[in-house]
């Protein structure tokens, strides 16, 4: 892991400023445009970019429209109002028709930090997990994040981006990484657990190795950057191999990773599983890094699971 | 506008209507009200106005309709039919479980739909990105829109107006559907979106009002709509279930199927056979 810190939302609006002279697509903002970094986008490509105010339901079925006409479509705000506020749009005007909108969501979880509750979107994922044909990328650190962009453009259909506001480390180098939709990348193997993280909790969950292989438990670490559709190969292997698995998400433990993860493995591959995430409650104001340790989204908080499971 | 040509629109009208109701019929399903009351605008897009080709839907340069208020599918299905996107002996499909024929307009599903629509107030914006689009990649295309008047009681509606008029979309018309009512009764009395014409001319919209069963005066308003730099909006007074007696002017035909009895005295009244 690389000492440096960088928000997933930057890795989005910078991918987006350098797609712009290489692929033709409309970027679409609701007056968040330099806090979800579409101002980038727009600084180099203002007659592709489309500022519509504080009105995220008109900006979604607005960016379907222009996707009829053939041209992909970058929609962007806050998760809250992309999946919460605009969700009918969502569904009704991108999902059903099945149109090339790619949802940009920054702003995620409750690393959204002082803004609070009402600005912490913890049920996004669970959202747009149930909506047909949606794909859901949240990368787990800037590099993804620069990479995911590109391959949401090369997906036909829709997808939701889901980006921090918060500089988080740069784990993976973006001269060498490979972003690969759809896969789930191991990035340590291990014997005793699985933990399956996905975004910010990635970094955290590399750190939770560390500290549990000094307690002698072995612990694999997955990073879950595709939540739709689900590698389940991936769950299937691990949940037959070290038979617990620990999720982890900086969104509610209903809906999110952890409960996806569990519909596969109680379907297919019995498992024993934890899930680390929102306990099915709202956040609140604070620095963001602090926010984290309140509600236990950090390395600790894996450990303390992975023990549990392990009965250590 | 010339009187043949008048004549013909008037019997593609009837003919809208005609099949609407065969549709509503055999589904014992679907939205008669709100069909009938637009049928002269439907038959003047499709059989005079719009640049549309049955045997290329998706050509690039065509005219875009946007039927927002979705629940009129009936109507907005006839005229595709009638024009030859798909067999008018598909009409009586309309809501069955194996038939293409949604009960609200679908994308890519029904031949010559340009946009999925139903929930109300998104067909509005939908037509905004098509507008934009469209100027973007300098195709002249035009953007017609249909709206309800009780669809301007949603929130959204006006997100899109605002937007609309901010990027001056003049190659975009929207035509709202005056006919008074709404499923729960008088649009007054349930939640009133008058001034209409007021409302839209706040917003910075080219503003017409006029009979929106009258051909010359559809004709006139599109005509002038497409001199203005400004998106337009040629607000229809209609009477809804247009056509037929008792359906006219009242609200319980907003979304309720006649029986055998009543179909048959609405085609009689419509001058069809069945």
């Amino acid at each position: 892991m690389q000492n440096e810190k960088k928000a997933t939302r930057l890795g989005y609006g910078q991918a987006l400023a350098d797609l712009g002279g290489k692929y033709n697509f409309c970027v679409l903002d609701a007056d968040l445009s330099k806090s979800t970094m579409t101002d980038l986008f727009r600084q180099q490509y203002p007659d592709r970019f489309y500022n519509c105010g504080i009105a995220e339901q008109n900006m979604m079925s607005t960016a379907a429209g222009i996707a009829t006409t053939g041209i992909p479509v970058f929609a962007s705000t806050f998760a809250m109002f992309a999946a919460g506020r605009a969700y009918e749009q969502v569904r009704n005007s991108i999902a059903y028709p099945e149109l090339n909108v790619k949802i940009g969501a920054s702003h995620a979880g409750i690393t959204v930090g002082e803004d609070g509750a009402t600005h912490q979107c913890c049920e996004d994922i669970a959202l747009m997990r149930t909506l047909p044909g949606m794909n859901i990328i949240c990368p787990a650190d800037f590099t993804e994040a620069y990479l995911a962009t590109e391959a949401a453009l090369k997906i036909d259909g829709p997808v939701y981006l889901r980006l921090g506001r918060l500089n988080v480390p740069v784990i993976f180098d973006i001269t060498t990484h490979k972003f690969e939709f759809g896969k789930a990348a191991v990035i340590a193997d291990g014997a005793d657990v699985a933990i399956f993280a996905t975004g910010v909790m990635v970094a955290a969950a590399i750190e939770a190795r560390a500290a549990l292989s000094a307690e002698g438990i072995d612990a694999a670490v997955v990073n879950f950057s595709t939540i739709k559709p689900l590698d389940e190969k991936a769950i299937i292997h691990f949940a037959s191999k070290c038979g617990k698995i620990v999720t982890a998400e900086e969104h509610s433990i209903i809906g999110g990773l952890g409960s996806a993860v569990a519909e596969v493995i109680a379907e297919k591959q019995p498992a024993k599983l934890s899930r680390l995430g929102m306990n099915d409650e709202f956040g609140r104001s604070g620095k963001a890094a602090e926010l984290l340790d309140v509600f236990g989204l950090n390395a600790e908080g894996i450990v303390k699971k992975v023990r549990g499971i392990v009965g250590k | 506008m010339e009187k043949s040509v008048k004549l013909d629109l008037e019997k593609r009208a009837n003919e809208i209507r005609l099949l609407s109701l065969e549709a509503v019929f055999s589904a014992q399903s679907g939205h008669p009200g709100g069909s009938l009351s637009i049928a002269e605008i439907m038959s003047y897009l499709y059989f005079y106005k719009m640049n549309v080709d049955p045997s290329d839907p998706k050509k690039p340069d065509r005219d875009r309709f946007v039927l927002s208020k979705g629940h009129a599918s009936p109507g907005l299905y006839s005229a595709l039919a009638l024009k030859g996107f798909f067999p008018t002996s598909e009409m009586k499909n309309f809501r069955h479980k194996d038939s293409f024929l949604q009960g609200h307009p679908t994308l890519d599903k029904v031949p010559g739909v340009d946009m999925t629509t139903g929930s109300l107030g998104q067909g509005f914006s939908a037509s905004c990105g098509m507008a934009i689009a469209l100027r973007q990649q300098k195709n002249d295309a035009k953007v017609y829109v249909m709206l309800g008047d009780g669809e301007l009681e949603e929130g959204q509606v006006w997100e899109a107006a605002m937007f609309a008029a901010h990027y001056k979309l003049r190659n975009l018309t929207a035509f709202v559907d005056f006919n008074g009512l709404q499923i729960d009764g008088d649009i007054t009395e349930v939640m009133n979106p008058t001034p209409i014409d007021e409302k839209f001319a706040a917003f910075g919209w080219h503003v017409q009002m006029i009979d929106g069963h009258n051909f010359d005066e559809i004709d006139k308003a599109v005509t002038e709509a497409e001199k203005d730099e400004r998106p337009s909006v040629i607000v229809c007074k209609t009477a809804k279930g247009k056509g037929v007696s008792f359906m006219e002017n009242n609200y319980k035909w907003h979304g309720s199927a006649p029986n055998k009895e009543l179909y048959e005295k609405a085609v009689a009244e419509l001058g069809g056979s069945l």
